[in-house]
Parts: C-alpha cells; structure tokens; sequence
C-alpha cells in the first residue's frame, strides 16, 4: 500500500532512539540493590586444578561471595549440553565429553571460566578476582586444527582414542575416486578458512534478578531470541520450571550468530542471583569476549574436482577438519555437514559426491555458527575449485561457471545431502554482476593500473546460501480500541530493522498507518510461545509469514463483527483499503477493533478482541544466491590489497525494504572483506590467545573498504508465501572465494595460483617473494 | 579516597565525587546515568565511547574523570536540540543507513561531527581514513561514510 507497503525503501522508525542515546542495551539496566560479577579465567590451555584459594579474596572490602565449580556440583547445577549425534560407519557415535559450567578438575582452554566474585562494586569484584590463587599443574596444548590429528597431539579428551570427534562421511569414495581418475582434467584445491572472532560491538553482559516471593528468576542480556536460554537454564541448569524463569533483551549490540548460546557466565550470574537473593550484574570486557565469546570458521579443506572434455563437473570429493575447540557448542560440530554440507554443491551440477568430515578437539574456545554459519565455506571451497578448473581447461571463469550452473528447468534440485533448491537464476544473476562490474573492460582498467606500477585483478564467485532453518515461528497481532497494531514476535530484532519491516507489512495487509504499529520482542513473557528467535536469516521468511497469517486471521474474524454489526452475513463483507465492506456499507479496521471489545456488540459466543496468534510452520528454508565482483590493485613493493571496486547482484527473493536488504549486503561483505584481508585468530603452540584485542585482531575499519554496488536480482521464493530469501548472510558468503579471486588475477603474472586468508600485506608479499618469477614478471 | 569534580555536561553544571581511577565514561555512564555514551572495547580501539570535550571528539574511556575537571562535555543525549529536533549529523544517519544495532551509533555520529567541523569538504578516502578509531560491525560503514559527508555538507552551507 503505497509509501510504506512492501518493497518500498522506508526509514527505519527504530533509528531516532538510538541516534539520541535512547538505546537500553543490557549494561544500561541497573537493577536496584544490584552487585557486580567478575571472573577468574584459566591462564593455561591445559592444565590440572590443583586447588583454589580465595581466602584472601573473600576478606577483601565489599566482597560478597566466591564460587568454584565444586560450588555448582555441590548444589546440583547442571551441564552445558549439546545434542548433536553422529556416527561414523560403523555405528560408533562422536565422543561427547561432558561440560561443567566451571570445570573443577581440569582447564582446557586459555579463557575459561574457573571462579566467581561478587562484590558490592565492579572494581571490587575485579580485584578480588586478581586475588583468588589457583594452583594449577600445565601439560603440553594443542590449538592447531591441522596438527589436531597427529598422534603426538596431547589430547584434549584423554578417555577418547584421539582428538576426533567423529569421521563423519557421505558418497561412495571408490566411486568418486574412479570418476575422478577418469576424467578429463582433475584439480586439487587445499584451504584454510581462517578462525575468526565474532565480535558483535555490544561486549557479552548478563544482568539476573531472583523473586523469592515467587521463586522466579528475570535475565537481562544479549540474544537473538530468549527462547532456547530460558529453557536451556531452567530445565538443564537451575532445575526451575521455564515459566519461573524469564530472560528480556531489550537492545542487543549485533549478533552475527553467537548471541543465544549458553556462556558459563550467564549461569553462574543467575545462579549467584538465587544463592544471594540479589541482582547480580556483569558486563564482559572485550579482552573477555575475545577469549570466551565463540570463535567462527576454521576449517582445513582438501578438495578435488574432475572435469568432462567440454569443461562439465564429473565429480568433487572433499575432505574437511573443523575445529571445534575444547568442547561442543551448541553448533560448531555441525556446522560442515547441516550448515555447509547440505548447500554443497552450491550453484553447481555435480553428479557424484564424496564428502569426509573429522571435527577436532582443541585447547581453544569453541567454535560456532558465524554469519553464514558452513555455507562460506562451502561456497569458498567451490568457487576456489572453479578457478582452478577454469585454468585447467582453460576456459574463463565465467564459462566454466555457466556450464555447470544449475538451471531453473531443473529445479527443484535435491542437493547431496538433502536440501532441495526451488528457486534461483543464477546465470542471469551472473550476468548481471558482470554487466554492472564492466567484466569486458577490465583489461583497459589493467594496463592503466600498470602504468601506476599497480597489478590489478578482477575476480568473481557465484554462491547460494540456505536461509531459514527450523521454519517453525510464532507471531501474535493485538489491535487496541484505536485499531493500532502491536506485533509480539518470536523472533528478536537485534539490528536487522524488524519493527519498521513488520510494520510495512502490518500496512501491507491490514491497511494500518505505519506510525501505529509497535513491536514486542526481546522478551521471553510476552513472546507467543513458539518462539524460536532471529538466526540464519529467518525473519523476513517466518517472521513476515507469521505476519501475513495473522492479518488473514484478524481480517476473518473482523469480517464475522464487521458482518454483525452492518446486519449482514460475514461472507458478504469484503476487506480492502482498511476497511470492512459490504454493499453500500463500510466500517473501518479501527471501529472493528473497537467494536470487538465489547461482548455486546460482537457475534455470540464470540471470544472479545481483535487479537490473533499464530504459528508458522513452513517445509522449506528458502535459498538466497548471488554474483559478487570484485576488483583490486596490488601493490607488490608492500603487498598491500586495495579493493577498488565491488559489485554484488544478490537473489534475495522478494525485497520487502531494499533501504534495509543493502544494509544487510553492505554489513554481509564487510565481514567478508574482514575474513579475506584482515581478520585471523591466532593461538600459539601453547594454546594462548595472541590475537586478543583490538590492537592484535584485524578488525575491518572503513578504509579496508570502497563503496559497494548492491543489486537484486529478485526471483521469488516458492518456500514462503512472501517469495521472500533471507539477506543477512549473503554477503559474507560471496566476498571471500570474489576478493581471493581478485588478488590471484593480479598476481598471474607471478604465477600465484592461491594465497589462504587472510590476504594480509605480509602473506602477499611473501607470497610474491616466492614465486617462480621471483621479484617481477 | 573519593574525589570532587565538577563540569558541564550537555550544559548543565554537574558534580560528583570519584575515584581517581574513575574514567570519564565511567562518570558519565554509572554518575551521570548518560548510557548513551557506550563501551566496546578495553584498548582505545573502537570509538562507542566518543564525546565531545570542549568542542573535541575524545574517547572518554581513555581519559579520567578528574581530567574533564571544569571542561565542558557533550554526549549524545547532548546533540539534538532542546526541543528534539536531530543534529543534521543525526539525520543523515538515519536517511543514510548509518546504523544497524545502534551500539557504535553514538560514537559514530559524535565522530562525524567533529569530521565535518575540521574537514568540512572531505572526500570519500579522507573520511575512511578519519574513521581509523571508529569500529562497525554491522554496516560495512557504507552509509556512516555516505551520512557523515551528506552531513558535513549540509553542516558548512549553514555555517
């Protein structure tokens, strides 16, 4: 409808609050009567606890109280769980170690939580950390993931063979090993995809209140939906019924997909607001975040890829180690084969599939779901495999890449491993990025480069993405005596502009103005009780399905009151432009609304209210793709990668607000730019965190980027009834396998077929230093 | 030992008694109850913490409070006019994109005010580069870099 229906590129109304200073996020709330956490952290990767001491801690000023993990056993407090269970061929399943919230034995990791404080002052409660003594007994670590395996590793796990969790595998090999033997060329890629640092601005913080009157206990903090926290404290952790406990994340500093997993130091505030019957507050330092918040990527892949004479994929066998850190997370040892592994093979027709996964134990923090969460790296291990198969047959890039496209004429495509694609064109969606990026005149652009001494590249990665997961969502309408609307979503808006998207969409169908629509979320009590939460792109997709479900449930039953009330049978009414018509007659949305509360003036029987909950239940994720070109110049005296140009065609589906989805792009590539140039988390031998700062971990800052070109091309998704795809993680995914391509192209004349990420001034001109052709070409 | 300070924020004459080790944004966050003003990080590194001293954009995480000693401070809750109306820095902002979760917002936008007063024509490059100290997670800084020029030029036409 109009200025503010879908599609239209509308103003955030989320903006004006947090332009003013009116943002709440969780270290603005101060709970009155509140004390203050600090942690004591292990300083070794692996090491046995030999005692505790907090004697002197204790007696400092303002100490309240001291807990160790002997103190969560003794009360009967609860394991970190995860439920993932695979099994390797023979039926042996994964090693599942078992996690204390704070380990009382033995520390495996440089970060970890050992000890609590609680003192009156946060400079109290971390001074007194600094006190507690712990005696520790250090063994050798291990934190490298390619050096996980070897039989000299020291193992994280010693009840278990080795540092494997599990062999996980899929295909045939010998099938796969034959058709690749056969083929008409065979290309082999080996990739780092580096471990990064998530590191949403917000640092992690935690805020927990217990009511002895009704035994009940309110969590502010972070997430990404409070759902899967509530329950996973109340039933695993605390032993309280999920309606005693409540978590509220009023505004959350960025997610990117580590938001909602359960940290040690969530637990231990709400266990120590219980035990002392006062709010406990703790706001984590960054150095804190670095060490404990969960890491993304890190995966070593060997990947082969054959190809027929005419340059069509025969077959691809991949092999991937993923590390998973000291213990499971919720998600990192899934995240190959249900987050990467069933996108597998992307874009692209591959007839035969072999695919081995071995996640690894390491004396690091965990990994988990990043932005993107498997399908960067699947997609990078793809496109990089395309590049090479493009200069094994000598094709060019786009060639190569268009004749192995999966088509629109065969879809629906069931990948490999069980995603079944509906919809994309992504050919033409290459076209268009080539089109945009001016592909054909790139050689011009090159030699003027080198009249500047700078070697310029262009590069191109095609990429699809599975957005969704778990389509299962809840949504609640609530029109008040006015006819204004307020939204109670499941899902949580943690920068992503859902109460300006939601009511575009409330507009849409209900003909509501847009300024009188608020929305709930973030809250654990109000949510409708299916509530799942924003991850993997999901809100457009369930949040604005739930939407459109319940405006057709409000406009149903506002046709039997609008019937009732205009002496006329409901199937006569008609709902348009807001209002309720039959005939000659009409009634407004807004007297409905009122009418609806009186019992009086509403059919009999009828419950009162304009108030309709709904629950999503979809079959499908839906599959966001796209082409990104990228263009850089090298300088080879420094190895400094400058990106000159970029250009990203995304398939979002239908775009609900393109102000809002080019943010989603924009954000989406610089994470991408900051995995491909800058960014790499580095533990040394011995399991410490070298790269545990700002000053240490290269974030990207906004000359490591240029402007970027965002088009759509929108193909609608058959999986949802908005046709929408989700467009938060689509960007991360196709800049690294473009930026990479890029750089390589600028660097031909050196005879540099792959540098692994990041692409950093050293790595490159190392690399250059290298080469077969030495200083210069 | 607690000791006096006093200064104008957003002002106003405010007073208070610290530790000497307390920062400014500890003042003004935990004193003052201005939790517009953010922390990010723990190394002078990422900018959510920026206010204006004296007409200045600092980090006031890398300052003590006794240091603002008679100084005047702006925060964000400072910006806009008394009767509501957006900062043009605040503006462009939001018809930029220039903000996603909001957390580096206020430093962001406090930032680009001091850009715009100190290079009131720079060009794209120039305000990249004058961002060094400003980290984004979400934005990919595509729209603070289009707001804080918008801005900059909306800011000198009426100067």
């Amino acid at each position: 409808m109009g200025e503010f229906g879908i599609g239209q590129p509308v103003r955030r109304k989320e903006d004006v609050r947090l332009l003013t200073g009116g943002g709440q996020f969780t270290d603005d709330i101060d709970l009155e009567g509140q004390v203050y956490a600090a942690f004591v952290r292990s300083p070794h990767a692996n090491a046995k606890i030999i005692a505790i001491d907090s004697s002197a801690a204790r007696s400092m000023d303002g100490v309240i109280a001291v807990y160790t993990g002997q103190d969560l056993v003794d009360k009967g407090i609860g394991l970190l769980l995860n439920d993932a269970s695979y099994t390797d061929r023979s039926g042996r399943p994964m090693s599942k170690p078992e996690r204390q919230v704070m380990p009382v034995a033995q520390t495996r990791f440089v970060g970890e939580v050992l000890a609590m404080v609680v003192a009156e002052t946060p400079s109290q409660a971390r001074d007194a950390a600094d006190a507690v003594e712990i005696d520790f007994d250090p063994s050798d670590a291990i934190a490298s993931t390619a050096h996980a395996l070897d039989p000299s590793a020291p193992k994280v796990w010693p009840q278990y063979d080795s540092n494997m969790v599990v062999h996980w595998e899929y295909g045939d090999q010998s099938d796969v090993d034959a058709k690749l033997a056969k083929s008409h060329k065979r290309v082999a890629v080996d990739l780092i995809n580096n471990r990064l640092v998530v590191s949403p601005m917000e640092p992690r913080a935690a805020a927990a209140k217990w009511d002895a009157a009704t035994q009940s206990l309110t969590v502010h903090t972070p997430s990404q939906g409070g759902r899967r926290l509530q329950m996973a404290l109340a039933q695993q952790l605390l032993n309280l019924e999920p309606s005693k406990v409540r978590i509220i994340s009023k505004d959350t500093g960025g997610g990117f997909g580590i938001r909602s997993k359960m940290y040690p130091e969530t637990v231990m505030v709400s266990f120590a607001a219980r035990e002392l019957n006062r709010p406990v507050k703790w706001r984590g330092d960054r150095s804190e975040t670095f060490v404990s918040d969960y890491h993304g990527r890190d995966q070593v892949n060997h990947a082969q890829m054959g190809f027929d004479a005419e340059g069509r994929i025969t077959a691809m066998k991949l092999a991937t180690l993923v590390n998973v850190g000291a213990y499971l997370s919720e998600n990192g040892v899934r995240l190959p084969m249900e987050g990467g592994g069933r996108i597998i093979p992307c874009v692209y027709h591959v007839p035969d599939f072999y695919f081995s996964v071995k996640p690894v134990f390491t004396h690091t923090i965990c990994t988990d779901t990043y932005r993107g969460a498997g399908r960067p790296e699947a997609n990078y291990i793809m496109e990089r495999l395309m590049d090479a198969g493009a200069k094994a047959t000598g094709l060019s890039r786009e060639e190569i890449r268009r004749r192995n496209f999966i088509t629109q004429e065969q879809m629906p495509y069931k990948t490999h491993l069980g995603f079944t694609l509906d919809s994309g064109d992504f050919a033409g969606t290459l076209d268009m990025a080539l089109k945009a990026a001016d592909w054909a005149g790139f050689d011009t652009r090159r030699k003027e480069a080198a009249t500047r001494g700078k070697h310029r590249g262009i590069g191109v990665a095609s990429f699809i993405e599975g957005a969704g997961s778990r389509p299962t969502e809840g949504m609640r309408l609530s029109l008040d005596e006015k006819g204004d609307v307020t939204v109670f979503a499941g899902t949580y808006s943690h920068g992503q502009g859902h109460l300006t998207v939601y009511s575009q969409l409330v507009n849409e169908f209900l003909g509501v103005d847009f300024d009188k629509v608020k929305l709930v979320d973030g809250d654990t009590s109000l949510a409708p009780k299916v509530s799942v939460g924003t991850f993997g792109s999901r809100s457009s997709m369930v949040g604005g399905a739930g939407i459109k479900m319940a405006a057709e449930a409000i406009i149903a039953k506002g046709k039997k009151i609008a019937g009732h009330l205009l002496q006329t049978d409901a199937e006569k009414v008609v709902f348009a432009n807001g209002a309720f018509q039959a005939g000659a007659s009409s009634i407004s949305l807004a007297e409905v609304a009122e009418a609806a509360r009186d019992a009086k003036r509403i059919p009999e029987g009828m419950s009162p209210g304009l108030d309709e909950t709904v629950t999503v239940e979809l079959e499908s994720e839906n599959f966001p793709n796209g082409a990104h070109v990228c263009e850089v110049e090298v300088d080879a005296e420094t190895g400094i990668v400058e990106i000159v140009s970029y250009v990203a065609v995304d398939d979002c589906g239908i775009v609900l607000n393109p102000f809002i989805v080019h943010g989603q792009v924009y954000g989406g590539v610089a994470q991408g730019v900051g995995q491909t140039l800058t960014e790499n988390v580095v533990y040394d031998a011995s399991g410490q965190l070298l790269t545990a700062s700002y000053m240490d971990y290269g974030m990207p800052r906004a000359a490591h980027l240029s402007h970027i070109e965002a088009l759509f091309n929108e193909v609608p998704a058959k999986t949802n009834p908005l046709g929408v795809k989700g467009a938060g993680e689509a960007g991360a995914t196709g800049a690294p396998p473009a930026i990479v391509s890029a750089v390589v192209d600028a660097l031909k004349p050196f005879g540099i077929d792959h540098i692994d990420m990041p692409l950093t001034p050293e790595r490159v001109w190392r690399s250059i230093q290298n080469s077969k052709h030495g200083q210069a070409a | 030992m607690d000791i006096d300070v006093k200064m104008t924020v957003n002002g106003k004459a405010v007073t208070g008694k610290v530790e000497p080790r307390t920062l400014l944004v500890q003042f003004i966050r935990e004193h003052l109850r201005l939790t517009g003003t953010h922390v990010g990080c723990d190394t002078t590194q990422c900018g959510c913490c920026v206010v204006h001293v004296d007409g200045v954009a600092m980090k006031s995480c890398t300052m003590l409070a006794v240091q603002a000693e008679g100084r005047s401070v702006t925060t964000i809750e400072g910006l806009a006019a008394a009767d509501g109306t957006l900062h043009p820095m605040q503006e462009a902002f939001r018809e930029h994109h220039g903000l996603q979760c909001g957390f580096c917002t206020p430093g962001m936008v406090m930032m680009g005010v001091d850009i715009a007063r100190r290079l009131p024509n720079a060009d794209e490059k120039t305000v990249r580069h004058q961002l060094e100290g400003n980290i984004c997670r979400c934005t990919g800084y595509q729209g603070i870099v289009e707001a804080i020029m918008d801005a900059s030029a909306k800011m000198a036409a009426k100067a």
